[in-house]
C-alpha cells in the first residue's frame, strides 16, 4: 500500500508527464502541497468546509426548527438543552444560527458568482484593449469605487426594497469594481509580454487572446482577492440585515439576529454573541484559507 | 603573495526535494593577479564569489577546509568582521548598474556613501576624492555625473560609476560578475580597459567572473574552468587553446566566430563522468 | 523573381520617440538577412514592425509581393512568423508544451493537431516526452525549441529571429544555431535575424545591414566580414570589438 502511495506521488510529482491530465493533476498537486504546508490556511479550510456541512445537513444538525420558538421558553441562557440559549421569541438560537449558515452561504456564492465575472470581464478587456474604452471602464469603475461599499449598498437597496435577494444584487453591484481594478493590472503587466504577442503572431482575435491567455492569469489572484473579500461581504450583508435592510424576519440571518439582540446585549448576551461569533469565526476562516490561496496560486512562487 | 585560499570550498541549498549542491569541493588560490572563473550558468560559478564575500543567502549552507583571505578565516569571521571586509578589503562588482545603483541616490552621493562606511573622512575630501575616482574610471566630466541618478547615465557610464564605488575604499581583492554582458560590445571594451588599468596600477586580485571564455582568455592571466560545481581545468590563459579537458575544448569550439566557416557548429557532449 | 521581403522608407515612433527613421530592405526568397546593432540601434524594431507589434509611421512592407497593410490577416501569419529574444518570456507559465503548440493550430482550423504537434517536436528534437511539460520545467535552450517549434507548426515560409540565442550559454547556442540551419535548409525557409553578435550573423547570414541609432549605416556580405572588408568605420569598430579584448588597448589607455 506505501509502496503503492508512493508511486502515486512519483507520477503526480513526474518531470515528463505523458498526458493532460498528468501535467495538470501534477501542477494541482504542487499546488495543493503549497497550500497545505500552510497550517494557518488548512484551519481556514477546515472552517470552510464545517460551514458547508453544517448548511447541508442543517435539517438533521439543528435540535430545534429555526423559526418556530416557545415563548414560555424565551430568553434562557445557554444549558444543555439550549446550548447558545433561546431568543426572545423562545427559538433555539444554536438552531437558527445553524440554519443561517445557508443564508450566509447563498448571499457569498451569489455575490460572487455575479461580482468576480464582471470584473474579471471590465478589468481585462479595459487593460488589453486600451484606448477610449480602458478610459471609459475605467472612470465606470472610480465612480463605483468613490462611495462607501456599505452607503452605496444602502442607497441599492433602498431603491430596490429590502429582501435578502436585493441585498445579494447591491453588494454585488459595490464589490466588482476593486475585482476590475486588479483584473486590469494584471492585464496591463502581460499584455505587452513576449508570449502574449506570439499568440497575436498566430493570429489569434482579442477576444480569443482575453479569453484564453489573459484571463487563465488573472483568475489566481482573484481567487485570492474575493476569497478575502468574503469577510466583508458577509460583513456587509449582516450589516444589511442589523439595519433591517436584508433578510426579513423571521429567517434566521445572522446580522439580523444581532439586530434582535442588542436590546438585550447587557443581561442575555447570549443572543447578540452566539450569531456574532459565527460570523467572526466564519470571517476569519475565509481570510486565512485566502492567505493560504495567495501563497498556493502565486504563480511567482510557481516557477521554482 | 596569496590573497585569498579555498579548499573544498561546498555550497549546498536545502530544498523539499533535496539537497541542491551549487558547488562541489573546489579549491584555488588568488594572488594579485587576474583570476578567471568560467562556466556557463549552474555551473556554480557566481556562488562562489558570493561565498567569498559572504553574501550566500542564509539558509544555505557554505563548508570549506579553508576559506581564508589574507590569514583571515573567513568562516569563523564574526559578521561584523565580515561587513568591515566588504567593501574595504574585497568588493565586489555585479552584472547589471541598473540594479546595483540605488536608483533615487544621486551617484555621487552613492559614492562618497561607500567611501564613509569605511573610513572617516571630511565632507570636503570625500567628495574630492569621489570625483577623482570618477575621473580614473575616464568619466570625462566628473563634477556634472556626480550630481546625476542612475537613471540618466547610460548602462557604461552607470558601469563606471559601479566601479568607482566598488574601488574607492582601495579594495585588495575584487570580484567581478559579469561586469560587462549587459553591455553593448563597443563599451564593453572601454569598461574592461578601465578595469585592467586599475587592477595593474593598484597591484589588486580580481577574480572575474563570466560565462566568455573567449574574452576571458584574453583579458586575464589564469582560468578556472567550472563545470556543475566542480573545477573540471585550471589552466593558464595563454595555454588555453592547448586545454586538455573536453569541457573547455568544447566550450572554446562551440563559439561561432567570423572567419571560421563551420557548419553545422560542433557542439559540446556533456559527459557524465564529469560530475564524479 | 519577387523578394520575400520588402521593406522602403520604414518609420516607427514610440510617443514622438523616432525608433525607426527610413530603413529599407530587401530580403530574397530562401536567402539568410542579418541585422546588426547595439541597444537602441532599431534592429528588433524591423522585425516588430514586419509582425505589426510596433507603430509604423510610414513607409511599405511587402511580403512575396504582397503589400502588408495596418490590419493583418491570417494568411499573413501562415507566411511570417517570429522567435522572441527571451525565452523566459515567450512561452505562457501556464501552458503546457502541448497547449502552446496546439494554439495556432486550432486558431488556424487544422485538424490533424495530434500529429503535427508530434512532428513539430520531433523536428526540434523534443520528442515526444515533452509535450505535456509546463516551460518552468524546461531549460533555456528546451524553452527556444519550444518556441521555435510553435513558429514552424503554421508552415511560415518566412522567420523572423530576434535575437534567438543571445540569452542561452555558449554551448547550447551552438546547438540552436546548427537546428535552425538545418531546418531553413530542409524547408527552404527565408530568415531575418537580428542579433548583437557580428559572429553570430557572420555564421548564419549570407547577407547582413549594420544599424545605428534607427538607421542603416552599411550593407554588406558576410564574406566581407570575414576579409574585414568594411567600409563604415561603425562597422569596423564593431568588427574591432567582437575580437575580444587587447591589452594594447590598455597601455594607450595609460599613455593617454
Amino acid at each position: 500500500m506505501s509502496a503503492n502511495a508512493i508511486s502515486r506521488r512519483d507520477w503526480l510529482l513526474s518531470e515528463r508527464p505523458q498526458s493532460r491530465l498528468q501535467a495538470r493533476l501534477g501542477r494541482a498537486y504542487m499546488t495543493w502541497r503549497r497550500f497545505s504546508a500552510n497550517r494557518l490556511a488548512l484551519i481556514g479550510l477546515a472552517i470552510i468546509v464545517a460551514l458547508l456541512v453544517v448548511a447541508a445537513f442543517a435539517d438533521l444538525i439543528a435540535p430545534y426548527p429555526p423559526t418556530v420558538g416557545d415563548l414560555r421558553q424565551g430568553l434562557l441562557p445557554p444549558s444543555a438543552e439550549h446550548w447558545f440559549g433561546t431568543d426572545d421569541q423562545g427559538r433555539d438560537i444554536l438552531s437558527r444560527v445553524i440554519y443561517g449558515s445557508r443564508l450566509t452561504l447563498y448571499v457569498i456564492v451569489l455575490v460572487a458568482i455575479i461580482a468576480a465575472p464582471v470584473g474579471l470581464i471590465v478589468g481585462t478587456v479595459a487593460g488589453y484593449a486600451g484606448g477610449w474604452i480602458d478610459v471609459v471602464l475605467t472612470r465606470i469603475t472610480d465612480i463605483f469605487l468613490a462611495f462607501p461599499k456599505l452607503i452605496l449598498a444602502l442607497a441599492f437597496v433602498a431603491a430596490l426594497g429590502p429582501g435578502i435577494e436585493n441585498a445579494v444584487i447591491a453588494i454585488a453591484i459595490t464589490s466588482w469594481p476593486p475585482y476590475a481594478r486588479i483584473a486590469r493590472a494584471e492585464t496591463l503587466t502581460v499584455r505587452n509580454s513576449d508570449y502574449i504577442s506570439a499568440v497575436r503572431l498566430m493570429g489569434a482575435s482579442p477576444w480569443r487572446i482575453i479569453l484564453r491567455h489573459i484571463m487563465p492569469l488573472c483568475i489566481s489572484s482573484l481567487i485570492v482577492r474575493v476569497t478575502l473579500d468574503m469577510a466583508g461581504i458577509i460583513i456587509t450583508a449582516a450589516g444589511l440585515g442589523f439595519l433591517g435592510l436584508g433578510a426579513q424576519p423571521p429567517l434566521p440571518e445572522w446580522g439580523a439576529m444581532i439586530a434582535s439582540g442588542r436590546r438585550f446585549i447587557l443581561d442575555q448576551w447570549w443572543v447578540a454573541a452566539m450569531p456574532g461569533a459565527a460570523i467572526l469565526i466564519v470571517s476569519l476562516g475565509f481570510n486565512l484559507l485566502g492567505d493560504g490561496l495567495r501563497d498556493a496560486l502565486d504563480p511567482r512562487g510557481s516557477r521554482q | 603573495m596569496t590573497l585569498l585560499r579555498i579548499e573544498d570550498l561546498s555550497i549546498r541549498f536545502p530544498t523539499r526535494t533535496g539537497d541542491i549542491e551549487a558547488v562541489r569541493d573546489i579549491s584555488f588560490s588568488v594572488g594579485r593577479e587576474r583570476l578567471a572563473i568560467v562556466g556557463e550558468s549552474g555551473s556554480g560559478k557566481s556562488q562562489t564569489g558570493r561565498a567569498i564575500l559572504g553574501l550566500t543567502p542564509a539558509f544555505a549552507q557554505v563548508t570549506a577546509k579553508r576559506l581564508e583571505f589574507d590569514g583571515i578565516d573567513l568562516l569563523k569571521a564574526t559578521p561584523r568582521l565580515r561587513r568591515d571586509l566588504r567593501g574595504k578589503r574585497i568588493a565586489m562588482i555585479l552584472q547589471d548598474p541598473k540594479y546595483s545603483l540605488n536608483p533615487v541616490m544621486r551617484i555621487g552621493r552613492q559614492i562618497v556613501e561607500a567611501l564613509r562606511a569605511h573610513e572617516n573622512v571630511g565632507t570636503r575630501e570625500a567628495r574630492e576624492r569621489t570625483l577623482d575616482m570618477l575621473a580614473a574610471v575616464q568619466i570625462r566630466d566628473p563634477a556634472r555625473v556626480f550630481d546625476l541618478y542612475p537613471h540618466e547615465v547610460s548602462g557604461g557610464m552607470g558601469q563606471r560609476a559601479m566601479i568607482a564605488m566598488m574601488l574607492i575604499a582601495g579594495p585588495e581583492l575584487l570580484i567581478a560578475d559579469e561586469p560587462t554582458s549587459a553591455l553593448d560590445v563597443t563599451v564593453q571594451l572601454d569598461i574592461l580597459a578601465i578595469l585592467d588599468r586599475l587592477v595593474a596600477e593598484r597591484g589588486m586580485g580580481l577574480i572575474f567572473i563570466s560565462h566568455d571564455l573567449r574574452l576571458v582568455s584574453s583579458f586575464c592571466d589564469r582560468v578556472i574552468v567550472m563545470y556543475a560545481g566542480r573545477v573540471v581545468e585550471e589552466i593558464a590563459a595563454s595555454e588555453l587553446s592547448r586545454a586538455k579537458h573536453p569541457y573547455t575544448q568544447g566550450l572554446l569550439n562551440c563559439m561561432p566566430s567570423i572567419d571560421a566557416d563551420r557548419h553545422p557548429l560542433p557542439t559540446l557532449e556533456r559527459r557524465p563522468e564529469w560530475l564524479l | 523573381m519577387t523578394a520575400a521581403l520588402d521593406i522602403t522608407g520604414l518609420v516607427v515612433s514610440y510617443d514622438g520617440f523616432r525608433a525607426l527613421d527610413g530603413v529599407s530592405l530587401t530580403v530574397q526568397p530562401g536567402e539568410s538577412f542579418g541585422l546588426v546593432g547595439e541597444s537602441g540601434s532599431g534592429k528588433s524594431t524591423v522585425l516588430r514592425a514586419i509582425a505589426g507589434l510596433a507603430p509604423v509611421e510610414s513607409g511599405s512592407i511587402a511580403v512575396e509581393g504582397i503589400p502588408i497593410g495596418k490590419r493583418r490577416d491570417k494568411a499573413f501569419y501562415r507566411r511570417v512568423q517570429m522567435v522572441f529574444q527571451d525565452p523566459y518570456g515567450s512561452l505562457h507559465p501556464r501552458q503546457t508544451v502541448d497547449r502552446l503548440l496546439a494554439e495556432p493550430l486550432a486558431i488556424h482550423g487544422f485538424s490533424d493537431a495530434e500529429s503535427r504537434i508530434l512532428r513539430a517536436l520531433d523536428e526540434v528534437g523534443l520528442g515526444s516526452g515533452f509535450r505535456f511539460r509546463y516551460s518552468h520545467q524546461l531549460s533555456g535552450g528546451q524553452r527556444q525549441r519550444v518556441a521555435i517549434a510553435r513558429a514552424l507548426i503554421l508552415e511560415p515560409s518566412i522567420l523572423l529571429l530576434d535575437e534567438p540565442t543571445s540569452a542561452l550559454d555558449a554551448s547550447v547556442q551552438a546547438e540552436v544555431l546548427n537546428l535552425l540551419e538545418k531546418i531553413r535548409r530542409d524547408r527552404k525557409l527565408t530568415y531575418l535575424m537580428v542579433s548583437h553578435d557580428l559572429a553570430v550573423i557572420a555564421h548564419m547570414c549570407g547577407r547582413l545591414m549594420v544599424m545605428r541609432g534607427g538607421q542603416a549605416v552599411e550593407s554588406l556580405a558576410a564574406k566581407d566580414l570575414a576579409s574585414r572588408r568594411a567600409g563604415d568605420p561603425y562597422t569596423q569598430r564593431l568588427l574591432v570589438a567582437s575580437e575580444g579584448f587587447v591589452r594594447n588597448a590598455e597601455t594607450a589607455a595609460s599613455e593617454a
